[in-house]
Protein backbone atom coordinates (compact mmCIF):
# COMPACT_ATOMS: atom_id res chain seq x y z
CA UNK A 1 0.00 0.00 0.00
CA UNK A 2 2.86 2.35 0.78
CA UNK A 3 4.37 1.26 -2.51
CA UNK A 4 1.24 2.44 -4.33
CA UNK A 5 1.59 5.85 -2.66
CA UNK A 6 5.23 6.15 -3.74
CA UNK A 7 4.43 5.01 -7.28
CA UNK A 8 1.67 7.61 -7.71
CA UNK A 9 3.92 10.37 -6.35
CA UNK A 10 6.78 9.26 -8.65
CA UNK A 11 4.47 9.19 -11.67
CA UNK A 12 3.15 12.66 -10.96
CA UNK A 13 6.58 14.17 -10.31
CA UNK A 14 8.16 12.58 -13.39
CA UNK A 15 5.22 13.68 -15.52
CA UNK A 16 5.46 17.20 -14.15
CA UNK A 17 9.18 17.49 -14.75
CA UNK A 18 8.69 16.47 -18.35
CA UNK A 19 6.42 19.49 -18.77
CA UNK A 20 8.31 21.96 -16.67
CA UNK A 21 6.32 24.99 -17.75
CA UNK A 22 3.37 23.56 -15.84
CA UNK A 23 5.34 23.87 -12.63
CA UNK A 24 7.09 27.12 -13.36
CA UNK A 25 4.13 29.13 -14.67
CA UNK A 26 2.23 29.32 -11.37
CA UNK A 27 5.50 30.21 -9.61
CA UNK A 28 6.19 33.02 -12.08
CA UNK A 29 2.63 34.20 -11.57
CA UNK A 30 3.26 34.26 -7.81
CA UNK A 31 6.43 36.31 -8.20
CA UNK A 32 4.93 38.74 -10.71
CA UNK A 33 1.79 39.38 -8.67
CA UNK A 34 3.86 40.15 -5.60
CA UNK A 35 6.09 42.44 -7.66
CA UNK A 36 3.03 44.34 -8.88
CA UNK A 37 2.05 45.46 -5.40
CA UNK A 38 5.01 47.74 -4.62
CA UNK A 39 4.63 49.18 -8.10
CA UNK A 40 0.94 49.77 -7.63
CA UNK A 41 0.77 50.85 -4.01
CA UNK A 42 4.03 52.74 -3.56
CA UNK A 43 7.49 51.75 -2.48
CA UNK A 44 7.44 52.99 1.12
CA UNK A 45 9.21 50.19 3.04
CA UNK A 46 7.20 50.70 6.20
CA UNK A 47 3.91 50.36 4.32
CA UNK A 48 5.16 47.36 2.35
CA UNK A 49 6.40 45.46 5.38
CA UNK A 50 3.02 46.12 7.02
CA UNK A 51 1.02 44.56 4.17
CA UNK A 52 3.63 42.04 2.95
CA UNK A 53 2.27 38.96 4.75
CA UNK A 54 -1.22 39.58 3.43
CA UNK A 55 0.03 40.10 -0.11
CA UNK A 56 2.18 36.98 -0.06
CA UNK A 57 -0.67 34.91 1.33
CA UNK A 58 -3.23 36.18 -1.17
CA UNK A 59 -0.78 35.67 -4.03
CA UNK A 60 -0.12 32.14 -2.77
CA UNK A 61 -3.87 31.46 -2.77
CA UNK A 62 -4.30 32.79 -6.29
CA UNK A 63 -1.34 30.93 -7.75
CA UNK A 64 -2.55 27.77 -6.03
CA UNK A 65 -5.87 28.27 -7.83
CA UNK A 66 -4.03 28.47 -11.14
CA UNK A 67 -2.12 25.28 -10.51
CA UNK A 68 -5.11 23.14 -9.55
CA UNK A 69 -6.03 22.59 -13.18
CA UNK A 70 -3.28 20.02 -13.51
CA UNK A 71 -4.19 18.08 -10.38
CA UNK A 72 -6.69 15.67 -11.90
CA UNK A 73 -7.36 17.02 -15.38
CA UNK A 74 -4.71 15.11 -17.30
CA UNK A 75 -5.58 11.86 -15.58
CA UNK A 76 -9.26 12.49 -16.20
CA UNK A 77 -8.68 13.09 -19.90
CA UNK A 78 -6.54 10.04 -20.58
CA UNK A 79 -8.55 7.70 -18.34
CA UNK A 80 -5.95 6.91 -15.71
CA UNK A 81 -8.20 8.51 -13.09
CA UNK A 82 -10.81 5.85 -13.76
CA UNK A 83 -8.09 3.21 -13.53
CA UNK A 84 -7.12 4.58 -10.15
CA UNK A 85 -10.75 4.43 -9.06
CA UNK A 86 -11.23 0.80 -9.99
CA UNK A 87 -7.81 -0.34 -8.77
CA UNK A 88 -7.67 -2.54 -5.64
CA UNK A 89 -5.94 0.26 -3.74
CA UNK A 90 -8.07 2.60 -1.70
CA UNK A 91 -8.93 5.72 -3.71
CA UNK A 92 -8.52 7.80 -0.55
CA UNK A 93 -4.90 6.72 -0.26
CA UNK A 94 -4.11 7.27 -3.95
CA UNK A 95 -5.75 10.69 -3.83
CA UNK A 96 -3.60 11.63 -0.83
CA UNK A 97 -0.58 10.66 -2.91
CA UNK A 98 -1.67 12.90 -5.77
CA UNK A 99 -2.31 15.87 -3.49
CA UNK A 100 1.09 15.33 -1.81
CA UNK A 101 2.79 15.35 -5.21
CA UNK A 102 0.85 18.47 -6.13
CA UNK A 103 1.96 20.20 -2.94
CA UNK A 104 5.62 19.42 -3.58
CA UNK A 105 5.22 21.03 -7.00
CA UNK A 106 3.31 24.14 -5.90
CA UNK A 107 3.47 24.73 -2.14
CA UNK A 108 7.10 23.78 -1.68
CA UNK A 109 8.38 26.21 -4.37
CA UNK A 110 6.35 28.98 -2.70
CA UNK A 111 8.10 28.16 0.58
CA UNK A 112 11.49 28.17 -1.09
CA UNK A 113 10.93 31.49 -2.87
CA UNK A 114 9.37 33.28 0.10
CA UNK A 115 12.69 34.62 1.46
CA UNK A 116 13.38 36.45 -1.81
CA UNK A 117 9.88 37.91 -1.85
CA UNK A 118 10.23 38.93 1.79
CA UNK A 119 13.24 40.99 0.73
CA UNK A 120 11.22 42.56 -2.10
CA UNK A 121 8.64 43.63 0.44
CA UNK A 122 11.07 44.76 3.17
CA UNK A 123 9.92 42.16 5.67
CA UNK A 124 11.84 41.78 8.93
CA UNK A 125 13.37 38.49 10.02
CA UNK A 126 11.09 37.42 12.86
CA UNK A 127 8.01 38.42 10.88
CA UNK A 128 9.38 36.48 7.94
CA UNK A 129 9.87 33.43 10.14
CA UNK A 130 6.22 33.60 11.19
CA UNK A 131 5.25 33.95 7.51
CA UNK A 132 7.35 30.92 6.62
CA UNK A 133 5.80 28.79 9.35
CA UNK A 134 2.26 29.78 8.42
CA UNK A 135 2.99 29.01 4.76
CA UNK A 136 4.50 25.68 5.79
CA UNK A 137 1.34 24.75 7.67
CA UNK A 138 -1.12 26.49 5.37
CA UNK A 139 -0.10 25.52 1.83
CA UNK A 140 -0.85 21.81 2.38
CA UNK A 141 -4.30 22.81 3.67
CA UNK A 142 -4.81 24.89 0.52
CA UNK A 143 -3.77 21.95 -1.66
CA UNK A 144 -6.20 19.64 0.12
CA UNK A 145 -9.15 22.03 0.08
CA UNK A 146 -8.50 22.92 -3.53
CA UNK A 147 -8.36 19.26 -4.41
CA UNK A 148 -11.91 18.87 -3.06
CA UNK A 149 -13.00 21.72 -5.32
CA UNK A 150 -11.19 20.29 -8.33
CA UNK A 151 -12.68 16.86 -7.74
CA UNK A 152 -16.16 18.38 -7.66
CA UNK A 153 -15.70 20.41 -10.85
CA UNK A 154 -13.50 18.09 -12.91
CA UNK A 155 -16.29 16.95 -15.20
CA UNK A 156 -17.65 20.42 -15.93
CA UNK A 157 -16.70 22.39 -18.99
CA UNK A 158 -16.31 25.83 -17.42
CA UNK A 159 -15.09 24.59 -14.06
CA UNK A 160 -12.32 27.13 -13.55
CA UNK A 161 -14.17 30.08 -12.01
CA UNK A 162 -16.50 27.75 -10.13
CA UNK A 163 -13.43 26.23 -8.51
CA UNK A 164 -12.46 29.64 -7.15
CA UNK A 165 -16.01 30.20 -5.87
CA UNK A 166 -15.88 26.91 -3.99
CA UNK A 167 -12.33 27.00 -2.75
CA UNK A 168 -11.79 30.60 -1.68
CA UNK A 169 -14.48 30.81 1.04
CA UNK A 170 -13.11 27.60 2.56
CA UNK A 171 -9.58 29.07 2.57
CA UNK A 172 -10.57 32.27 4.36
CA UNK A 173 -10.08 30.86 7.90
CA UNK A 174 -6.52 29.83 7.00
CA UNK A 175 -5.83 33.28 5.63
CA UNK A 176 -7.24 34.92 8.75
CA UNK A 177 -5.27 32.79 11.22
CA UNK A 178 -2.03 33.11 9.22
CA UNK A 179 -2.21 36.88 9.03
CA UNK A 180 -3.15 37.08 12.71
CA UNK A 181 -0.06 35.03 13.55
CA UNK A 182 2.18 37.20 11.39
CA UNK A 183 0.73 40.41 12.83
CA UNK A 184 1.43 39.10 16.34
CA UNK A 185 5.00 38.36 15.30
CA UNK A 186 5.33 41.85 13.85
CA UNK A 187 4.43 43.30 17.25
CA UNK A 188 6.87 40.94 18.98
CA UNK A 189 4.14 38.88 20.65
CA UNK A 190 3.93 35.11 20.88
CA UNK A 191 2.09 33.47 18.02
CA UNK A 192 2.38 29.81 18.95
CA UNK A 193 -1.35 29.69 19.68
CA UNK A 194 -2.20 30.67 16.10
CA UNK A 195 0.32 28.17 14.78
CA UNK A 196 -1.26 25.49 16.93
CA UNK A 197 -4.67 26.32 15.45
CA UNK A 198 -3.24 26.16 11.95
CA UNK A 199 -1.62 22.86 12.83
CA UNK A 200 -4.95 21.57 14.08
CA UNK A 201 -6.60 22.63 10.82
CA UNK A 202 -3.83 20.89 8.91
CA UNK A 203 -4.28 17.65 10.84
CA UNK A 204 -8.05 17.76 10.42
CA UNK A 205 -7.77 18.44 6.70
CA UNK A 206 -5.12 15.76 6.09
CA UNK A 207 -7.28 13.14 7.78
CA UNK A 208 -10.70 14.14 6.44
CA UNK A 209 -10.17 15.79 3.06
CA UNK A 210 -9.00 12.66 1.17
CA UNK A 211 -12.36 11.04 1.92
CA UNK A 212 -14.20 14.07 0.60
CA UNK A 213 -11.94 14.15 -2.47
CA UNK A 214 -12.51 10.46 -3.18
CA UNK A 215 -16.28 10.85 -2.77
CA UNK A 216 -16.27 13.90 -5.07
CA UNK A 217 -14.24 12.04 -7.69
CA UNK A 218 -16.73 9.19 -7.59
CA UNK A 219 -19.50 11.71 -8.26
CA UNK A 220 -17.68 13.51 -11.07
CA UNK A 221 -16.26 10.48 -12.86
CA UNK A 222 -19.33 8.33 -13.36
CA UNK B 1 -39.68 0.44 12.78
CA UNK B 2 -38.97 2.95 10.03
CA UNK B 3 -40.97 1.22 7.34
CA UNK B 4 -43.60 3.95 7.42
CA UNK B 5 -40.94 6.33 6.08
CA UNK B 6 -40.02 4.19 3.07
CA UNK B 7 -42.85 5.28 0.71
CA UNK B 8 -41.62 8.87 1.01
CA UNK B 9 -38.43 8.04 -0.86
CA UNK B 10 -40.67 8.16 -3.91
CA UNK B 11 -41.10 11.61 -5.41
CA UNK B 12 -44.84 11.29 -5.85
CA UNK B 13 -45.51 10.53 -2.20
CA UNK B 14 -43.22 13.29 -0.96
CA UNK B 15 -44.80 15.72 -3.40
CA UNK B 16 -48.24 14.95 -1.97
CA UNK B 17 -47.06 15.14 1.65
CA UNK B 18 -45.30 18.47 1.04
CA UNK B 19 -48.47 19.81 -0.55
CA UNK B 20 -50.45 18.86 2.53
CA UNK B 21 -47.92 20.38 4.94
CA UNK B 22 -47.32 23.65 3.14
CA UNK B 23 -50.53 25.43 4.17
CA UNK B 24 -49.86 24.58 7.82
CA UNK B 25 -46.42 26.19 7.75
CA UNK B 26 -47.90 29.29 6.14
CA UNK B 27 -50.73 29.28 8.68
CA UNK B 28 -48.14 29.46 11.44
CA UNK B 29 -45.82 31.87 9.66
CA UNK B 30 -48.22 34.65 8.68
CA UNK B 31 -50.04 35.32 11.98
CA UNK B 32 -46.86 35.04 14.04
CA UNK B 33 -45.14 37.42 11.62
CA UNK B 34 -47.88 40.03 11.95
CA UNK B 35 -48.18 39.65 15.73
CA UNK B 36 -44.44 39.57 16.35
CA UNK B 37 -43.64 42.47 14.06
CA UNK B 38 -46.31 44.80 15.40
CA UNK B 39 -45.56 43.85 18.99
CA UNK B 40 -41.83 44.29 18.47
CA UNK B 41 -41.95 47.48 16.44
CA UNK B 42 -44.70 49.28 18.30
CA UNK B 43 -45.27 47.81 21.75
CA UNK B 44 -41.99 46.47 23.09
CA UNK B 45 -40.29 48.94 25.44
CA UNK B 46 -37.49 51.06 24.00
CA UNK B 47 -33.92 50.15 24.92
CA UNK B 48 -32.28 52.39 27.53
CA UNK B 49 -29.10 52.73 25.46
CA UNK B 50 -30.15 52.31 21.84
CA UNK B 51 -33.62 53.81 22.00
CA UNK B 52 -35.91 52.73 19.21
CA UNK B 53 -33.24 51.66 16.70
CA UNK B 54 -32.77 48.34 18.51
CA UNK B 55 -36.09 47.22 17.01
CA UNK B 56 -34.34 45.98 13.88
CA UNK B 57 -33.39 43.03 16.11
CA UNK B 58 -36.83 41.61 15.32
CA UNK B 59 -35.73 41.02 11.74
CA UNK B 60 -31.97 40.70 12.08
CA UNK B 61 -31.80 37.95 14.72
CA UNK B 62 -34.49 35.64 13.26
CA UNK B 63 -32.96 35.99 9.80
CA UNK B 64 -29.47 35.18 11.09
CA UNK B 65 -30.71 32.20 13.12
CA UNK B 66 -32.61 30.84 10.15
CA UNK B 67 -29.62 31.36 7.86
CA UNK B 68 -27.71 28.92 10.05
CA UNK B 69 -30.82 26.79 10.53
CA UNK B 70 -31.26 26.43 6.78
CA UNK B 71 -27.64 25.36 6.46
CA UNK B 72 -28.03 22.78 9.23
CA UNK B 73 -31.09 21.44 7.41
CA UNK B 74 -29.03 21.19 4.25
CA UNK B 75 -26.19 19.46 6.07
CA UNK B 76 -28.49 16.86 7.64
CA UNK B 77 -30.26 16.28 4.32
CA UNK B 78 -26.89 16.03 2.54
CA UNK B 79 -25.67 13.47 5.07
CA UNK B 80 -28.84 11.40 4.74
CA UNK B 81 -28.70 11.63 0.95
CA UNK B 82 -25.09 10.52 0.75
CA UNK B 83 -25.26 7.74 3.35
CA UNK B 84 -28.66 6.24 2.45
CA UNK B 85 -28.53 7.18 -1.24
CA UNK B 86 -31.87 9.00 -1.19
CA UNK B 87 -32.27 11.32 -4.20
CA UNK B 88 -35.00 13.39 -2.57
CA UNK B 89 -32.70 14.32 0.30
CA UNK B 90 -30.20 15.72 -2.20
CA UNK B 91 -33.04 17.59 -3.89
CA UNK B 92 -33.78 19.19 -0.51
CA UNK B 93 -30.23 20.49 -0.38
CA UNK B 94 -30.67 22.17 -3.75
CA UNK B 95 -34.11 23.48 -2.77
CA UNK B 96 -32.99 25.04 0.52
CA UNK B 97 -29.77 26.69 -0.63
CA UNK B 98 -31.19 29.82 -2.31
CA UNK B 99 -33.55 30.47 0.60
CA UNK B 100 -30.73 30.18 3.09
CA UNK B 101 -28.63 32.52 0.97
CA UNK B 102 -31.40 35.15 0.99
CA UNK B 103 -31.81 34.84 4.77
CA UNK B 104 -28.04 35.31 5.16
CA UNK B 105 -28.17 38.38 2.96
CA UNK B 106 -31.06 39.81 4.99
CA UNK B 107 -29.08 39.21 8.19
CA UNK B 108 -26.00 40.94 6.76
CA UNK B 109 -28.00 43.83 5.32
CA UNK B 110 -30.09 44.51 8.45
CA UNK B 111 -26.94 44.06 10.52
CA UNK B 112 -25.20 46.77 8.49
CA UNK B 113 -28.25 49.02 8.85
CA UNK B 114 -28.12 48.48 12.61
CA UNK B 115 -24.35 48.90 12.79
CA UNK B 116 -24.26 52.34 11.19
CA UNK B 117 -26.17 54.18 13.97
CA UNK B 118 -24.83 51.95 16.77
CA UNK B 119 -21.17 51.36 15.93
CA UNK B 120 -20.68 54.17 13.43
CA UNK B 121 -19.69 51.77 10.66
CA UNK B 122 -21.64 49.89 8.00
CA UNK B 123 -19.15 47.04 8.14
CA UNK B 124 -16.32 45.86 10.39
CA UNK B 125 -14.19 42.81 9.80
CA UNK B 126 -14.92 41.21 13.13
CA UNK B 127 -15.28 37.44 13.57
CA UNK B 128 -19.07 37.18 13.56
CA UNK B 129 -19.62 39.37 10.48
CA UNK B 130 -16.76 37.77 8.56
CA UNK B 131 -17.91 34.21 9.27
CA UNK B 132 -21.49 35.13 8.29
CA UNK B 133 -20.14 36.56 5.02
CA UNK B 134 -18.24 33.31 4.46
CA UNK B 135 -21.55 31.49 5.01
CA UNK B 136 -23.07 33.56 2.21
CA UNK B 137 -20.17 32.68 -0.09
CA UNK B 138 -20.50 28.99 0.76
CA UNK B 139 -24.23 29.14 -0.06
CA UNK B 140 -23.46 30.80 -3.40
CA UNK B 141 -20.81 28.16 -4.13
CA UNK B 142 -23.32 25.38 -3.49
CA UNK B 143 -25.93 27.03 -5.72
CA UNK B 144 -23.34 27.58 -8.48
CA UNK B 145 -22.08 24.00 -8.24
CA UNK B 146 -25.60 22.56 -8.44
CA UNK B 147 -26.45 24.67 -11.48
CA UNK B 148 -23.20 23.79 -13.27
CA UNK B 149 -24.03 20.11 -13.70
CA UNK B 150 -26.50 19.16 -16.42
CA UNK B 151 -27.10 15.72 -14.85
CA UNK B 152 -29.09 16.75 -11.78
CA UNK B 153 -28.50 13.46 -9.94
CA UNK B 154 -24.75 14.11 -10.02
CA UNK B 155 -25.41 17.76 -9.27
CA UNK B 156 -27.30 16.83 -6.10
CA UNK B 157 -24.52 14.56 -4.92
CA UNK B 158 -21.81 17.13 -5.60
CA UNK B 159 -23.82 19.83 -3.81
CA UNK B 160 -24.29 17.48 -0.84
CA UNK B 161 -20.56 16.85 -0.55
CA UNK B 162 -19.82 20.56 -0.70
CA UNK B 163 -22.50 21.24 1.94
CA UNK B 164 -20.87 18.75 4.30
CA UNK B 165 -17.42 20.23 3.68
CA UNK B 166 -18.73 23.70 4.52
CA UNK B 167 -20.60 22.69 7.68
CA UNK B 168 -17.49 23.45 9.74
CA UNK B 169 -18.43 27.12 9.30
CA UNK B 170 -21.53 26.76 11.48
CA UNK B 171 -19.82 26.24 14.85
CA UNK B 172 -17.31 28.92 13.84
CA UNK B 173 -20.14 31.43 13.38
CA UNK B 174 -21.88 30.42 16.58
CA UNK B 175 -18.78 30.54 18.78
CA UNK B 176 -17.12 33.48 17.01
CA UNK B 177 -18.34 35.86 19.70
CA UNK B 178 -16.84 33.60 22.39
CA UNK B 179 -13.51 32.75 20.78
CA UNK B 180 -12.65 36.24 19.56
CA UNK B 181 -12.80 39.73 20.93
CA UNK B 182 -15.65 40.93 18.72
CA UNK B 183 -17.61 44.12 18.30
CA UNK B 184 -20.74 42.03 17.73
CA UNK B 185 -22.44 41.23 21.04
CA UNK B 186 -22.38 37.81 22.63
CA UNK B 187 -25.13 35.20 22.82
CA UNK B 188 -28.31 36.27 24.60
CA UNK B 189 -30.63 33.31 24.10
CA UNK B 190 -28.67 30.46 22.52
CA UNK B 191 -26.79 29.56 25.66
CA UNK B 192 -27.22 27.32 28.71
CA UNK B 193 -28.14 30.21 30.96
CA UNK B 194 -30.92 32.69 31.67
CA UNK B 195 -31.48 34.87 28.63
CA UNK B 196 -29.73 38.21 29.01
CA UNK B 197 -32.74 40.07 27.67
CA UNK B 198 -35.88 41.38 29.33
CA UNK B 199 -39.03 39.32 28.88
CA UNK B 200 -40.97 42.22 27.33
CA UNK B 201 -38.38 42.40 24.54
CA UNK B 202 -37.71 38.67 24.37
CA UNK B 203 -41.24 37.38 23.74
CA UNK B 204 -41.83 39.23 20.43
CA UNK B 205 -38.34 38.11 19.37
CA UNK B 206 -39.22 34.47 20.02
CA UNK B 207 -42.47 34.92 18.10
CA UNK B 208 -40.55 36.36 15.13
CA UNK B 209 -38.08 33.45 15.28
CA UNK B 210 -40.98 30.99 15.11
CA UNK B 211 -42.42 32.97 12.21
CA UNK B 212 -39.17 33.00 10.23
CA UNK B 213 -38.70 29.30 10.88
CA UNK B 214 -42.22 28.45 9.70
CA UNK B 215 -41.71 30.63 6.63
CA UNK B 216 -38.43 28.83 5.92
CA UNK B 217 -40.32 25.54 6.11
CA UNK B 218 -42.98 26.84 3.73
CA UNK B 219 -40.46 28.12 1.17
CA UNK B 220 -38.36 24.94 1.35
CA UNK B 221 -41.43 22.78 0.70
CA UNK B 222 -42.47 25.08 -2.16
CA UNK B 223 -39.06 24.87 -3.86
CA UNK B 224 -38.84 21.16 -3.07
CA UNK B 225 -42.10 20.56 -4.93
CA UNK B 226 -40.84 22.64 -7.86
CA UNK B 227 -37.61 20.69 -7.93
CA UNK B 228 -39.53 17.40 -7.98
CA UNK B 229 -41.73 18.55 -10.85
CA UNK B 230 -38.71 19.73 -12.84
CA UNK B 231 -36.63 16.63 -12.36
CA UNK B 232 -39.46 14.10 -12.68
CA UNK B 233 -41.22 15.88 -15.55
CA UNK B 234 -41.07 12.76 -17.69
CA UNK B 235 -42.96 10.60 -15.19
CA UNK B 236 -46.61 9.67 -15.88
CA UNK B 237 -47.85 11.12 -12.59
CA UNK B 238 -46.35 14.52 -13.38
CA UNK B 239 -47.78 14.48 -16.90
CA UNK B 240 -51.21 13.63 -15.48
CA UNK B 241 -50.88 16.38 -12.89
CA UNK B 242 -50.00 18.96 -15.53
CA UNK B 243 -52.86 17.80 -17.76
CA UNK B 244 -55.28 18.04 -14.86
CA UNK B 245 -54.05 21.51 -13.95
CA UNK B 246 -54.35 22.80 -17.52
CA UNK B 247 -57.83 21.26 -17.86
CA UNK B 248 -58.89 23.04 -14.71
CA UNK B 249 -57.42 26.30 -15.93
CA UNK B 250 -58.92 26.06 -19.42
CA UNK B 251 -62.20 24.41 -18.48
CA UNK B 252 -63.10 27.14 -16.05
CA UNK B 253 -61.42 30.04 -17.80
Amino acid sequence: MFNAFVQVVRKDLIGAFRQQSEILNPIWFFIIVITLFPLGIGTDPALLSRIAPGIIWVAALLSALLSFERLFKDDYIDGSLEQMMISPHSLTWLVSAKVFAHWTLTGLPILVISPILAIFLSLELNTFWALFLTLLLGTPILSLLGAIGVALTIGLRKGGVLLSLIMLPLSIPILIFSTMAIDAAAFGQSYTGMLALLGAMLVATITLAPYAIAASLRVSVS
Amino acid sequence: MWKWLHPYAKAEKSYALSGKLMPWFLAIALPTFVVGLIWGLAFAPADYQQGDSFRIIYIHVPAAMMAMGAYSTMAIAAFIGLVWQIRLAEMTVAATAPIGAVYTFIALFTGAAWGKPMWGAWWVWDARLTSELILLFVYLGIIALYNAFSDKVLAGRAASILTLVGVINLPIIHFSVVWWNTLHQGATITKFDKPSMAMEMLVPLLIMIVSFAAFLGFMVLYRFRNEILQRESHRPWVIDLVKLASLKANGRG
